[in-house]
């Protein structure tokens, strides 16, 4: 099957060749008029068929959509390649591939980790600078940037939300979701006054070691009224505001308003745990209000539930910036196609279609104001909220360096085995040293 | 040449149907060995290239750095240079010298309680699949199946045993966070180690154990020896040079760990890190050289280990090998 298509690749190549010439004459004339400088040497104007490289898909909308870009054009006709299921997996592949300049991918759907370290070894190109980019999300702009330049389009985002049991907050007599930790941990006190609260948990996070606690432990920086790296890029973790979430965190630990189970937790127990009604409030991301709304008998807390913005330690809180930003591969063929592809799928249409289809938060602004999209996810609203104040993760070349530093310094601390502060300050130290670049 | 022929002498004189003369027999060996040599050719160009290639490219990639520095734009500079050892000092010193040694701990810790464990099972596994008499092929076939189950699978599904409300702490009635840093990952990891890679010594040692001729039982019942006495004196005996060989791949197998800790317990964890893991860390944030570096280590301590066994327990094997060739000369 698969080579039997890159046959046809070949063959048609060879046959359009002289067409592709012409067309490529043509191309260049136009780029002399527009301010982009794509390098004509490496193809950046050339057209035809292209392939996606990109996680699984398990919606199936991805394929629709490129069908439906497929018979509007037949001749830059789009493949997609799936890449394995686990960050780390496909991060692996998109690395080899571009450590041997092969051209099999020619869009990338890049983690907003990897932005960095995709454009600082050359494997991405500029996005032109004439390319549109009002509409979508300041911060998923930011983080698609390295050194000031966009080497990517904002594709998806992802921001935190607090979800919240109201029956349970309503039967306390709470009406208003927290918005700082103390109120939270108070509200919690009088639902475990009540009976139905009785064996119920007050809070929990992804706190398992692995990038979910540097998300979560960034976030509670951040909600301090700290940053675990300023805007120049230097680490500032040991800034009074660190240690005071810190210490919160570890104190919450200690007095059981997060069990102590959650130090195993990932996306998904935490998920589950909600579901089963074990948890009143819960850091998560947007895919889990569909899942835990399912009247299949799959959640027990299926309308019993809404979210808020993160709570803070004097305020409102403030969110890690997930997502996925597209980008053209230096080394892949056709990128004229490549990038109008791009736009394609970064649209208001497209994202309107894949936020319907698979509930993936757009990175489109318009369509948080969507009357129509609103009624169908209520939390919209929320989650612009916290998409605005979110924060992106340091854009390190070697981030996986920083993420298992702060990894290594955090866990331990929650975990009960080292103290905040000496954690902080040796962590402190690591950052600095770790980005000095 | 009047005296007694030697038995080299007799041997070579079948051979060429002539008197022994020794310069022709030498000579016709090295014809021999030549052809042998000419024979064998493809195996060494593939083993060269399957083997030796990418080792002799892993050593010397640990040798070099490569895009570990910067422009002033930020860029990568890709350049490739020479830095000789000190890759292997960046690794065996500091933070990542620390995480090395834990590293080498926990790969060492877990070799040797698994295999032990895994060997008394895997020996009880073989003694059952080897007596079972009624639904003889279920037994062996449930025996195998954690066997055949693809070490990342096994690795969610334990996963999923072991998570803070899963079935293991059901049973047990009690909250242990297996999968949080700690001794009860180790645990965790040793159990579902064993629980996959047991068969696989059961199935090597059951080869072992039908090999052993019934008359050496019969002929020990008779002398009144009592089962203990049977499987002490005639069975371990017997099964040793086969359960060494499995004991041999196992340790092998192990000292590469590195999908079990990675899935079930995670990459970052101290508790169960193992030198695969750091190399492979270490490689996904394009620091090559010095997963190189790690690579290599781990590939000398797996030689010294294969090496020491050999020579400590194997020697048995390599005499027992000797015998059968003279055996076959004669």
């Amino acid at each position: 099957m698969n080579s039997h298509r890159k046959r046809d690749h070949g063959y048609g190549a060879r046959r359009v060749l002289p067409a592709a010439a012409a067309v490529l004459a043509l191309a260049s004339a136009l780029a002399a008029c527009s301010n982009a400088s794509p390098d004509p040497a490496a193809g950046g104007d050339d057209r035809g068929a292209i392939t996606f490289a990109t996680g699984k898909d398990t919606s199936g909308n991805l394929q629709k959509q490129v069908d439906t870009w497929n018979a509007a054009h037949p001749n830059e006709k789009v493949t997609i390649v799936e890449l394995p299921a686990s960050a780390d997996d496909q991060l692996k592949q998109l690395q080899q591939n571009a450590q041997v300049k092969s051209d099999a991918y020619s869009v990338l759907g890049l983690d907003v980790v990897w932005t960095a370290q995709f454009a600082a070894n050359r494997w991405i190109d500029e996005i032109p600078a004439s390319t549109d980019t009002s509409g979508l999300l300041t911060s998923a702009i930011e983080s698609a940037k390295y050194r000031g330049t966009l080497y990517a389009v904002p594709w998806q985002t992802n921001g935190g939300l607090l979800f919240y049991r109201t029956d349970l907050l309503t039967a306390a007599g709470i009406t208003t979701a927290p918005a700082t930790w103390a109120q939270m941990q108070d509200a919690c006190a009088k639902v475990k006054a009540l009976p139905q609260g009785k064996d119920v948990s007050c809070y929990a996070g992804q706190f398992d070691k692995y990038e979910g606690l540097v998300v979560n432990f960034a976030e509670a920086v951040q909600s301090a009224g700290g940053r675990v790296f300023d805007e120049q890029g230097n680490p500032t973790v040991d800034a009074p505001q660190a240690k005071a979430a810190l210490t919160w965190l570890v104190s919450a630990f200690n007095d059981g308003t997060i069990p102590k189970a959650a130090i195993t937790y990932k996306e998904e127990d935490g998920r589950k745990a909600f579901q089963d009604g074990t948890l009143v409030f819960l850091r998560q991301w947007p895919y889990v209000w569909d899942l835990a709304n399912k009247t299949d008998g799959s959640s027990k807390v299926a309308g019993k539930f809404a979210v808020a913005a993160l709570p803070g330690l004097n305020g409102p809180g403030s969110s890690t910036l997930g997502g996925l930003n597209l980008a053209v591969s230096s080394f892949g063929k056709n990128k004229a196609t490549a990038r109008d592809f791009i736009t394609y799928l970064t649209g208001e249409e497209a994202q309107r279609a894949n936020l319907l289809a698979t509930s993936t938060a757009p990175t489109r602004t318009s369509l948080y104001a969507d009357a129509a999209l609103q009624k169908q996810f209520p939390y919209l609203p929320y989650l612009q909220k916290s998409l605005e104040s979110a924060v992106a993760r340091p854009k390190a070349v070697h981030y996986g360096d920083v993420s298992a530093a702060i990894q290594n310094a955090i866990a331990p601390v929650i975990a009960g085995d080292t103290d905040a502060a000496t954690a902080l300050t040796a962590l402190q130290a690591n950052l600095k040293q770790l980005t000095a670049q | 040449m009047t005296s007694m022929p030697t038995l080299a002498d007799a041997d070579a004189g079948t051979h060429t149907g002539r008197p022994p003369r020794r310069t022709r027999r030498s000579l016709s060996e090295i014809s021999q060995n030549r052809l042998a040599a000419l024979l064998l050719s493809p195996t060494f160009l593939a083993l060269a290239l399957v083997i030796g290639y990418p080792l002799i490219s892993a050593i010397r990639q640990s040798l070099y750095s490569q895009g570990q520095e910067f422009d002033a734009d930020g860029f990568v500079v890709s350049d490739e240079h020479f830095v000789g050892l000190s890759n292997y000092a960046d690794v065996l010193s500091g933070d990542r010298g620390a995480a090395f040694w834990n590293a080498f701990a926990n790969t060492t810790f877990f070799t040797i309680t698994t295999v032990a464990i895994e060997v008394a099972i895997g020996l009880a596994m073989a003694l059952v699949m080897h007596h079972a008499l009624r639904g003889r092929a279920i037994v062996r076939a449930g025996i195998l199946i954690p066997w055949a189950v693809p070490t990342a699978m096994s690795g969610l599904l334990w996963q999923w045993i072991f998570s803070s409300n899963g079935i293991a702490n059901q049973l047990l009635g009690q909250q242990i966070l297996w999968t949080a840093d700690g001794w009860p990952a180790k645990l965790a990891i040793i159990i579902a180690d064993t629980w996959k890679t047991a068969p696989f010594i059961g199935l090597l040692t059951l080869a072992g154990l039908q090999l052993i001729p019934q008359e050496l039982y019969e002929a020990a019942r008779v002398d009144g020896a009592t089962a203990l006495q049977q499987f002490r004196r005639i069975t371990l005996p017997l099964v040793k040079p086969v359960l060494l060989v499995a004991v041999l791949f196992r340790v092998m197998d192990v000292l590469r760990m590195f999908d079990l800790p990675y899935i079930l317990i995670g990459s970052q964890k101290q508790s169960v890190q193992t030198i695969s893991i750091l190399a492979f860390n270490e490689a996904g944030n394009l620091h090559y050289g010095q997963a190189a570096a790690y690579s290599t280590l781990l590939f000398l301590y797996v030689v010294a280990v294969a090496y020491a066994f050999v020579r400590l327990l194997g020697t048995d094997l390599i005499a027992e090998t000797r015998t059968i060739r003279k055996d076959a000369r004669a």
